[in-house]
Parts: C-alpha cells; structure tokens; sequence
C-alpha cells in the first residue's frame, strides 16, 4: 500500500513554510469576482419585502401593485398568508425588475397585511414571560453545597456578552438562473457541494442538474452555510421570469439584522476553592438567546471540570432573528464565563490568576500538558512574572495597566473532501475540488501539499476550487477544511506519483519504488531527469488520480489548545480600553502554511478585539428591531483599535506528528476573556458585562453617569 | 445640467478614458461604476461613508464612492483599482500586500489598496502612527490589518522596522 504519511520534519521543502497566498494578487487588484460582481446577460434584480414586526401573522399579501409597476419581471411570494413571523425583517415576498430602483419600487408596491402578535427581543432576564423560555434540566455533580460550605473563597457574580452579528463584508445573496430545468447558481457560501443539495431538495431540481460557484467569497465566518431563503426565493424568480438569471443580494440592513447573529451569553456563577487554590465547586444559571432557534447553551465550567458542580442552563428563545454559527460556536460564551469567574477567585484568593489556573490544570484533562507549555511560552512573550500586579494595584493615576489571560481548545476536525488531481504530460499538474477557498488560504494549501509531494514549486500547481461540479467536498466550519482538503491532496498526490513512477520506470530502467521526485527532478539515485521529462513519458492521457480524506488517522486529528494574555490600559476617566498587547500561543498540529496560519490567529485576535470592546446588536423592544442595523453603529475593530499582536505558533516535535488540526476558530475564544481579566486587573473592579464600553467602564467604577 | 426625472447623460473620465453613460441622476459613483462601466473592484458594503470598500480616487484624493453622485464626479479625474495594473503586472503597493498576506476573504482589499495608494502618495515615510490615523477610514472583518500596516512599512521610503511579532516577528 502506497506510504501517504507526511514528510518527516527535516525532509519537507513547502509544507510549514511561509508560502504566499496563490490568489492574493486576484484580490489586490479587483479581478476576483465575487458572487456581488457576478453581470450575467439579461439579469434582474431582486428586492425583498421584509416583515416589520418582530412577531406576527399574514393576514393577506397583495401584489397585483407590484405586477404592474415598469420594469418589473416576477414577484414570489416566499411565506404565504396564515404563516406565523418571527422576526422583524424576514422575508415574505421577493421581485425581480430590469434594474435595482425598479425593483425596489415593485417592491414598495407590494402590501402586506399583518396581525401582531407580543414579542420579546430582550435576553437580560433568565424568567421572561411565558413562551419564551426552555429552562433545562439542572445537572448535579458531586456536591456543590458542601463545597461552598468548606471553601477559603467563594465568588459569585453575574457576566455577560451579547448577541454579535457576523457582519459579513460581503453581504448573502446569489444570482440564479433556472432554465430547461437546470439551476446555475452563483452564491455567497461557504458551502459549495452542500448548497446543490439543500436546493435540490427545497426546489425538487435533480441534484445532477444543479451547478452551485462560488470563486470567491467574502466572508462568511459560520453565517453563510445554508441556501436560505433568499437562493431560493432567486431561483423562483428566475423560473417566473422565463429563466432569465436573478441577482438578490441582500442590503446592509437585512445582513445585519437577519444574515447572522451569535447567541448572548448570561452567566450568575458561583465558584469557590480551598486555601491552596484548588477549585471545589461552581454552580451557574446561565441564559442566553440565539432567536427562535435555540443554539445558545454553552458548555461551563468552560474546560475545567470542577469536581462539584451544579448548573442549569435556559434557552430564551426570543425574535431576533435566528442563531447562525459563528467561528468557534458556544465556546467564547463559555469562555468569557469561566475565566471571568476564575479571576475574580483569583483576586479574592491573593493569588495570581496564572498560579491559580496551573494549580487546576489537572482538571482540564488530556490536554493538560499542552496548555502548560502554552502557558510558560505565552507568560515569557508577556513577561507576565514581572508585569503581573495585584487586581488594581497597578500605576495610580487616570490610566491604569493591566493583564488578563485567558486559554481554550477547538476539535478542528478534519471534513469530508475529496479532489481530483492531474499530472499531464508536459508536465502541467492540476488539483481540482468542489471545496471552497474563503480566505482562509484553502487553494494554497492544495497546492503546497501537491508540491511538495511532487518535489515542485506552488506556482506550478493549478487549483481550481468553488465549483459544485467538482469532487464534492464539506462545508468550510469547524476548521476542518485545511485538514479534509489536505489529507485529499496528499493521498492523490501519492497516488499520481506512484503511477506515474510505474509509467516511466522501464525507460529509465529503475525499479518504480526506488524513484523519488524532489528538486523538479526525477531520480533512482542512478539515472536522473527533469520533472517535465519524466512526464513526457506519460503519453497521450494524462495520469488523474482520486483523493479522498480518509477520516481520522495518520493524516490528520482533532483537538487543539491556546493560551492567550492581554495587556491593556483603561483610561479611568473616560472609560475608554485600548489594547496594549495580545499575546496568542496556538497548538495547532502540523502546519501547512505557516503564513496563512498566522493571518487566522491575527484576525482571529482582531475579532476578538471587536466583540470585547465594540460589537453588539442592539435590539428596541418598542420596535421590535435592531437599532443599528449598519456598520457604522454596529462597530468593527479598526486598524487603530489593535494594539501589538504576537503569536506563537507550537509545532515541531509532539505537534506536527499528529497531521493536521484545523485552527482558523480557536484563537477567537480566549480575546473576550483575557481582555475583560486585564481590565479587571487595571481598574480593580469587573465590568460584568461585553462590549467593554466607555460607559459600562464607568458604572463599574461607580461614576456617575 | 439636466436631474431628470428619467435617465441622464454623464460624462465621466474613469482611468483616464472618456466614458458617456446614461442613466437615472441618482445612481452613485459607485453603481455607475459597477452596474454601469463594469468596474466590480470597488465593493459596496456599508453604503452610508463608513467601511472604505467602495474606496477610488478623485483628482489623487480617497472617496468613498458609494456616497457621492456619478452626475457630481463629471469633472473629475476618477481612477479605480483597475487602473493599477492594466497588463496584469502589479505595482509595487499590491506586490507588498502580497508578500505581507494583507488579504484574506479580500472583499476589502480593493477598497484598502486605492486607500493606501492615496495615502503613501501624501506620506511616503509612514510611521506606525501614521498608519493607524491614515488608514482608519477602511474596515476589514477578517482581521488582516497587522498584514496591512505591514505592507505599508514596507512600503516606506525610509524603511522602518515592523511592529509585527511572532516567534521574532511582532504585528501590530
Ligand atoms: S460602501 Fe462606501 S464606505 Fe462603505
Ligand atoms: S479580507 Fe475579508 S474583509 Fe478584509
């Protein structure tokens, strides 16, 4: 059987280098087309008529108007009278016109009779009225109360983060053509081979007849799995219109307030230790809403498994709009309300959070060993030992210094992918999969490993990604496509070489399994020739091989750690935060590019600077609505808002024998908890609840607003 | 000049070509360009002068082209993204943001590029700082901004050391 493990350390030329991104120069000077810059001949425009209540009913729904409005091609109605709303914003009817102003005035057109009926799109509360909760079961372990009753110390407060839109720069949308009973469908996704599926089902299209691209993507961060509505409500519209391809791509508004949303987070946590700081016991009543959908419990205590526990969890499921996933789901919820808790142990203990969490870390299980190698290279890069003050015993004065830690772990398992790989005979190489690249660095990483194998630089493999049409492969979530999509690459590089070894053999009269290709050469050791000679030998078909990702094994594994510390400053005065610096150490298997994998943990970092200090999705219960539903008071981190990013990466030996761990997800679990832990470190008191605002800074100070 | 209502004629000089469109008055630059001229460079994200992805330049200056009216641009040098490279060959900026991986998803990178092209030509020696102030008028959701600052180091005519960190490199 053909040997497909990775190259041994020492002996890899690509893999774990830094390598360039193979499409950036597509994106630097705008020639990568995005679903939004698809123009298609003949295309229409398509608007939707959203619900302006936060939860009702169709009565009636008139579009005779809209028929009749110039320009206007087809109206659909999505939801029909008698169904229930349950968000303010989701679609119910949707038109295509020859051009955007006329459809929005079809749409204008359209009238839409409602019967309101009580919402809730509040979560502060974990009893809200009726309906709108699904408390669970409490879960008992050991017992909590004798815990507490023998504790040296014991803290209990109440924490929180809100729910967070995924503020996709490029908002969902697709442009659809549905003619002689095939759909050709550009769209927004991070899902390629699964979107030819959900229409097929949702539309009674055979899947063969169903061609889903999408070349490039901007950005999709978990929100952009599905069809939804919107493809669907397309695809109708370009049936109605004769097969004549539709654009509907959503606004601003809708994406924010509909295209994505992260569940809160709501935790009253009470957590005690003994003289020595080991942890005895937590209990929790946590909330949270992701909408109607639920999706929003999260596991606590947060990797720790204390050994006397007692928790109950409840769903508010409210009307918001839906959860989505979103990078690393349910675990920055769990995160923020774990670390926060132990720190505040920490400080009523005396005691230095980084002692208290290494005295614990036997109850973090199998990966115990790791998060204490993370911890020692994470506090030298801090020289957290010297820097470290007691919680607001820092510089007097308006601005106040502190650190915060914080550590997490993600499965990152690899997915379902395979690829189709080609060597030709003037020596061309080309891997194809129906996988997707969302800048996460997918066609790289196909081509590195490729290369690699085949002993050639990246620049001579083409990728060809984004195209249903290609070997299916799994949605890009979960950081599992870099570890579907490589272990795939590998065995049908391996699997290409042996045969094409096999073909070229006899004329160099070497035996097939002493040839090796390395350098752009062939060779037994004996007798030598170039990459492209050797394929010349290939004749008139070229050698394709199949790859597929065999599941868990030699190839690729599940489960990494990150350990991340902040420094920060608070201006007491004003409240206002700034990053001074975040430190980030990630496991993350064997690396393919060191580069790419890099740019992940920065923005990872960067995201998370966003959802500690600025993001939130704030909802008007008298409205029903999102307030600011735009990206100028739903606000991103900036480039001035980062502070100084360092990341430490663990690899070489006892990392990189485990194969590939995917890591685009985990290093956004921890910036939430090791920020509000430094500020708490500065100004010597919690500000309980995310976005670390200005204001929210000062209540907890006491000032006065 | 004619408002309409219906459709007008604007002259427009984008990328140092003379182009005559006709359409409704109320398009922005942005539409014209996209819908109308076939430039999809310049993305259209926030649409209200917040997030830069419709950046393109204006006489030399950064405008965000979702927020001013083609019909208001007639006069007016207009270069976008596409002007940088016309045979494909990128200029030195677009090379740095390369090498640096200042992209990801790269929806905002277009926006970026004619942001920081503008920006460089009126601080060819930025410091950190500088970048930070210079360069806030741009929003990116992946997070690539540590690549970007790195870029526009590089990119000065007194080369300074990044700020970027990781195992000895430090960004940020
Ligand atoms: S789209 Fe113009 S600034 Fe955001
Ligand atoms: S690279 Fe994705 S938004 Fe900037």
């Amino acid at each position: 059987m053909a040997d497909y493990s990775w190259p041994i350390a020492g002996s890899r030329t690509t893999i774990g280098t830094d390598v360039t991104r193979i499409d950036t120069p597509l994106k630097v000077t705008g020639r990568a087309a995005y679903t939004t810059d698809v123009q298609a001949p003949g295309m229409l425009y398509a608007v939707t008529v959203g619900c302006p209540y936060a939860h009702a009913k169709i009565i009636s729904i008139d579009t005779s108007a809209a028929e009749k409005v110039p320009g206007c091609k087809a109206v659909t109605v999505i939801q029909k009278p008698g169904t229930e709303i349950f968000w303010a914003g989701d679609d119910v009817v949707a038109v295509a016109a020859v051009d955007e102003l006329s459809a929005q005035l079809a749409a204008k057109a359209v009238k839409v009779q409602y019967s309101e009926l009580p919402h809730l799109v509040l979560d502060a509360s974990p009893h809200p009225p009726d309906g709108f909760a699904q408390p669970m079961k409490p879960e008992v372990q050991g017992d909590p109360d004798g815990a507490f009753a023998k504790a040296a110390a014991v803290v209990q407060a109440t924490y929180s983060m809100p729910v967070i839109t995924h503020c996709c720069l490029e908002p969902h949308g697709s442009v659809v053509a549905w003619r002689s009973g095939a759909l050709d469908v550009h769209i927004s996704t991070q899902s390629v081979s699964g979107i030819v599926t959900q229409m097929s089902k949702a539309l009674g299209v055979p899947a063969s007849k169903i061609r889903v691209r999408a070349e490039f993507e901007g950005g999709g961060f978990g929100a952009k799995l599905a069809a939804d509505r919107w493809g669907l409500a397309a695809a109708q519209l370009s049936k109605l219109a004769g097969g004549l391809p539709v654009r509907l791509i959503v606004n601003r508004r809708t994406e924010q307030e509909t295209g994505g949303c992260r569940p809160s987070a709501y935790g009253t946590i009470k957590l005690s230790a003994d003289a020595k700081g080991n942890l005895t016991g937590w209990e929790s009543e946590t909330w949270g809403t992701g909408g109607v959908t639920g999706g929003a419990d999260f596991p606590v205590p947060y990797l720790f498994n204390v050994p006397n526990q007692r928790k109950q969890h409840t769903t508010i499921i409210n009307n918001i709009g839906s959860a989505r996933s979103m990078r690393a789901p349910r675990q920055p919820q769990a995160c923020l309300l774990t670390m926060c808790a132990l720190e505040d142990l920490a400080a009523k203990l005396g005691m230095d959070p980084l002692d208290l969490v290494l005295a614990n870390i036997a109850l973090t299980g199998p990966r115990a060993k790791i998060y204490q190698e993370e911890f020692s290279v994470a506090a030298k890069a801090m020289d957290w030992t010297k820097r470290w003050h007691p919680r607001g015993k820092g510089s007097a004065g308006p601005i106040r210094q502190g650190l915060g830690l914080s550590f997490h772990t993600w499965a990152g398992t690899a997915h379902p992918a395979a690829c189709s790989l080609t060597i030709n005979s003037d020596g061309s190489v080309a891997v194809s999969a129906g996988t997707q690249d969302i800048g996460t660095g997918t066609r790289t990483v196909m081509a590195i490993i490729a290369a690699e194998t085949f002993g050639l630089q990246v620049g001579d493999i083409e990728i060809q990604v984004g195209d249903s049409s290609l070997s299916s492969s799994a949605g890009s979530g979960g950081s599992g496509t870099v570890g579907g999509m490589g272990s795939a690459t590998r065995r049908a590089a391996v699997d290409a070489l042996q045969a094409l070894f096999a073909k070229i053999a006899p004329a160099l009269h070497a035996d097939p399994s002493k040839l090796k290709a390395a350098g752009g050469k062939v060779t037994d050791g004996q007798s030598t020739v170039t990459w492209k000679q050797a394929c010349a030998a290939i004749g008139a078909l070229p050698i394709t091989a199949r790859g597929v990702n065999p599941g868990a094994g030699a190839l690729n594994d599940s489960g990494v750690g990150g350990v991340q510390m902040a420094d920060v400053s608070v201006d007491v005065e004003t409240g206002v935060v700034s990053i001074n610096r975040l430190v980030a150490v990630q496991d993350c298997g064997l690396i393919i590019n060191r580069k790419a994998t890099l740019s992940q943990c920065y923005g990872a970092l960067i995201m998370g600077v966003g959802y500690a200090l600025f993001e939130e999705k704030i909802m008007d219960q008298n409205l029903g609505r999102m307030l600011n539903p735009n990206v100028e008071f739903y606000r991103l981190c900036g480039i001035g808002d980062i502070g100084t990013l360092e990341v430490h990466l663990m690899s070489g030996k006892g990392y990189d024998e485990r194969g590939i761990v995917g890591c685009g997800e985990p290093p956004v679990i921890s910036p939430g908890a090791a920020i509000s832990n430094a500020v708490a470190n500065a100004i010597g008191v919690r500000v309980p609840s995310l976005p670390l605002t200005p204001d929210r800074v000062l209540a907890a100070l006491g000032v006065p607003s | 000049m004619d408002l309409g209502p219906g459709p007008v004629s604007i002259q427009l000089n984008v990328n140092n070509q003379a182009q005559s469109i006709n359409c409704e008055p109320c398009l922005t630059l942005l539409q014209v360009l996209r819908e109308k001229l076939g430039l999809t460079g310049a993305k259209q994200v926030c649409d209200r002068a917040t997030c830069g992805a419709c950046t393109v330049l204006v006489n030399g200056k950064r405008v965000y082209s979702c927020s001013i009216l083609a019909i208001d641009a007639q006069d007016a040098k207009i270069e976008t993204v596409e002007s940088l490279a016309p045979d494909g060959t990128l200029d030195a900026l677009q090379q740095a943001f390369v090498a640096a991986d200042a992209s990801q998803c790269g929806y905002c990178t277009p926006g970026f590029i004619m942001s920081a092209t503008a920006f460089l030509a009126d601080n060819p020696s930025p410091t950190k700082e500088d970048i930070r102030k210079g360069m806030c008028g741009n929003l990116c959701r992946c997070g690539t901004y540590a690549g970007i600052e790195e870029a526009l180091l590089s990119m000065s005519k007194t080369p300074k050391t990044s700020a970027m960190a990781t195992e000895g490199r430090k960004r940020g």
